[in-house]
């Protein structure tokens, strides 16, 4: 691991006070600052906080807000949320997998989009909803997934996470 | 920013804001939840400070962004003082002219208000039907704070509960009060907060440590009350914290909040450093040597963190798995020490009843569910939003009233209640008054309060296969039942909506539901077959027609239904064939289109495309 990166999760591991009450703190700071959880992040986590990787490692798999892939440019999420779902949210989720190629969980070959779904966003007004980079589209329905890919790409910015 | 030593400082510091208030000075609110932040609301704000500027009225109309309003169908809704003028789905674009018109000429920009069925227009926010039948104690002074702003919670008297109890009540007083009041947790359980801060209270500790925790991981899909409130008025939930923290004797807070509320999570933690800035929290609260300090932690995305032994040990730095709680967390919880866990909702009730006594209190709702309960309507309803109404209110008042009925037309079916713990209550009980004890009678429950609201086009079966499939996600692993049983539901209920199910099924499921029900050990589990056993109470003829006759009644089960194109109502516009990713229809410029059925995937996106209505689904 480079330097850098190990000065920088140093850094947020001080910020919790090297406290092991904190690691899933730590953790989501690490992964807002790397989009992801390399393996080499994790084990260093585990030598700092003086835990045993299974832990970390445990931790990191359990919580749903954590990657150990590399996720794409795109962060595109489809909310499953009840209200979303009686308003048509899977025939979203198909057609968006359909056009991306890729289901749930995964990145596309070429690291454009990575396609998550959400259990509630809390915006069931206007359901069904996707989320691309942050930005809220709602009353989805299939026949606009096209065209909201589409503005996304044009876009120079990258998913937050 | 001067620290406030004393309740009279406090006091002095709120009239002193009042005093620089004119209350006729014109002041625009804009809605700044996360619903309205997906209709743009942040483009409208700008939109008035960039238009005020620019006529020069920069110091002569206050602009102030709240929270959540509730009425999240018609964002983004911008309220008028004092004359309390509601516009209603504001766009940037509006702007200029509600300057022009009503601040400036004083007259109403008439499209923007609601209209009732008559066609009547209504101008005050409190007069529209959505509004004018809730009662709103907990959730109503969102509309005139900006969460950001200490100040605007004590404009409206905030933390002159925590002076009374801090100040002039003994910890026992505050106990008494609120057990008194009635008070049930509002997380789900419903359990008396009176009783369980007084076990914790009495639970022996070392060294005295004993934690508060404040419950904001509201997992259930479709339901935000937690989150608005969070949003909107964190102070308040502050409040509610230390006055319990103050009866149980704890100096350690934790507010344990999802990491899908970024807003939440950034008004809560200005909220946390405003008021350790005017000595409301941290050392020496008010100058009455109580000390207590609240940390934000953000969960990991698990819905079973909800429960609160997972949750304090996720707080502890582990998996989320729950324990048995043949030991209460009052007496052993966080860190093994006694802790007083309360949902977002219950801590913002105590502040009220602090204020207005236990006997205000509980004149409010039914004999053993006492106040008013937040609840999210969503769904098939035409005016989604957060409500706020007393217990005891029935479900027809809520869906029709207030609600205002099914959209198109339709015919109202079921409401799902109490999230995937909960159950469905079908329209035959629609008259059922709304309170713990009453949703648990019918075969659902309380839970944070989420309201689905399903007509005829929804699927009883597939939205039993969508709870348990989020269960099965969802479930921490750890019970055999809960693992294991849900998986083989799934499997069942998967064959049963794809054509595959057998005249047993509906009966293995039954067994199934009932010994999971039985054998695990957290309320997850004990209540994960809800879903499915209550549509089957309700709904078992549609179990039926999708095995007995492969049908699927609602026209959701891909498997059991075919699309076709209606002779008459077909123009022959192609439209449906450019939308069909299958390539699976054919058909000549104004003649009649077909379906290949060899083709076609049941997509649904034909049936969208077509502005004739000739695609039929059977």
């Amino acid at each position: 691991m480079d330097s850098v990166r190990e000065e920088k999760v140093e850094e947020v591991i001080r910020e919790y006070d090297s406290s092991r009450d904190s690691l899933i703190s730590i953790l989501q700071d690490v992964q807002s600052e790397y989009r992801y959880l390399p393996e080499s992040i994790l084990k260093l986590v585990a030598r700092k906080l003086g835990l045993p990787l299974i832990q970390v490692y445990g931790v990191a798999t359990f919580f749903k807000a954590f990657s150990l892939k590399p996720r794409g440019k795109h962060l595109l999420s489809v909310c499953l949320g009840t209200a979303c779902h009686v308003r048509g949210a899977p025939a979203v989720l198909d057609e968006v997998e359909r056009k991306l190629c890729i289901g749930p969980g995964e990145t596309s070959e070429d690291m454009q989009f990575t396609l998550e779904t959400v259990n509630c966003l809390g915006a069931c007004a206007l359901g069904p909803i996707m989320v691309m980079d942050g930005e809220y589209h709602g009353q989805m329905v299939p026949g606009k997934v096209q065209g909201t890919i589409n503005r996304c790409k044009k876009s120079p910015r990258g998913g937050k996470k | 920013m001067k620290r406030l030593r004393s309740a009279t400082e406090l006091e002095g510091f709120r009239q002193e804001i009042l005093a620089a208030r004119d209350p006729n000075k014109p002041c625009v609110t804009i809605c700044s939840g996360t619903g309205c932040h997906a209709y743009s609301c942040e483009r409208v704000s700008q939109a008035f400070t960039k238009e005020l500027k620019s006529r020069g009225l920069q110091g002569e109309v206050d602009v102030r962004r709240t929270g959540c309003h509730g009425y999240c169908e018609r964002g983004t809704i911008v309220v008028i003082f004092p004359e309390e003028i509601c516009y209603l789905r504001v766009q940037p674009e509006d702007v200029p002219e509600i300057i022009a018109t009503t601040l400036i000429e004083k007259k109403l920009v008439d499209r923007l208000l609601y209209q009732d069925e008559e066609g009547q227009k209504i101008v005050h926010e409190g007069e529209i039907p959505f509004y004018k039948h809730q009662e709103r104690t907990v959730f109503g002074s969102n509309r005139f704070i900006d969460p950001r702003s200490i100040e605007d919670y004590l404009a409206v008297g905030g933390y002159s509960a925590l002076a009374k109890a801090l100040c002039s009540m003994q910890p026992e007083e505050i106990i008494g009060e609120i057990k008194r009041s009635g008070l049930r947790g509002r997380g789900g359980g419903g359990f008396p907060t009176g009783m369980k801060w007084e076990s914790c209270r009495n639970a022996p500790s070392p060294a005295g440590v004993r934690y508060i925790i404040c419950n904001a991981d509201e997992g259930d899909p479709g339901a935000y009350m937690d989150r608005s409130l969070l949003e909107g008025n964190p102070h308040s939930i502050i409040e509610g914290m230390i006055i319990g923290a103050c009866a149980i004797e704890s100096h350690h807070g934790y507010v344990y909040v999802r990491h899908e509320y970024p807003l939440a999570v950034e008004n809560l933690g200005i909220a946390l450093e405003q008021a350790r800035e005017y000595g409301l929290l941290g050392e020496d609260i008010l100058g009455s040597g109580f000390d207590f300090d609240i940390k934000i932690s953000r969960g990991g995305g698990a819905f079973i963190c909800g429960e609160s032994t997972a949750l304090m040990a996720s707080l502890e730095g582990r998996i989320g798995e729950p324990r048995a709680k043949h030991i209460h967390t009052v007496i052993n919880g966080l860190h093994g020490r006694p802790t007083n866990l309360n949902n977002v909702e219950t801590w913002a009730n105590v502040p009220l009843i602090i204020n207005h006594g236990a006997d205000w209190y509980s004149q409010i709702g039914t004999a053993n569910s006492k106040g008013t309960k937040i609840f999210s309507l969503v769904g098939r309803i035409n005016n989604t939003g957060l409500v706020e109404v007393p217990m005891g209110i029935t479900l027809r008042e809520i869906i029709f009233d207030i609600g205002g009925g099914i959209p198109e037309g339709r015919k109202f079916k079921a409401v799902q209640t109490g999230g995937p713990s909960g159950g469905c209550i079908p329209e035959s009980l629609v008259d059922l008054p709304v309170d713990f004890d009453r949703l648990v009678e019918a075969g659902s429950m309380m839970g944070s309060g989420g309201m689905i609201v399903m007509d005829e086009t929804t699927c009883m079966v597939d939205l039993a296969k969508y709870f348990v499939k989020f269960l099965t996600e969802e479930s921490c692993g750890k019970c055999v039942p809960c693992r294991e049983g849900l998986d083989r539901m799934l499997d069942i209920l998967t064959d049963i909506t794809e054509g595959q199910g057998k005249p047993s099924d509906i009966e293995l499921l039954e067994e199934l539901g009932d010994v999971i029900r039985g054998t695990s050990l957290c309320a997850l589990g004990s209540t994960a077959p809800n879903p499915v056993l209550s549509t089957i109470k309700y709904f078992r003829d549609e179990y039926e027609a999708h095995v007995n006759e492969k049908r699927c009644p609602a026209g959701v089960c891909k498997a059991l239904i075919t699309f076709s194109i209606d002779e008459e109502k077909c123009t022959g516009c192609g439209v449906c064939i450019k939308s069909c990713p299958q390539m699976a229809i054919s058909g000549e410029k104004k003649k009649l289109h077909t379906i290949d059925q060899e083709k076609c995937i049941a997509c649904g996106l034909c049936r969208d495309a077509c502005k004739f209505e000739a695609v039929i689904v059977s």
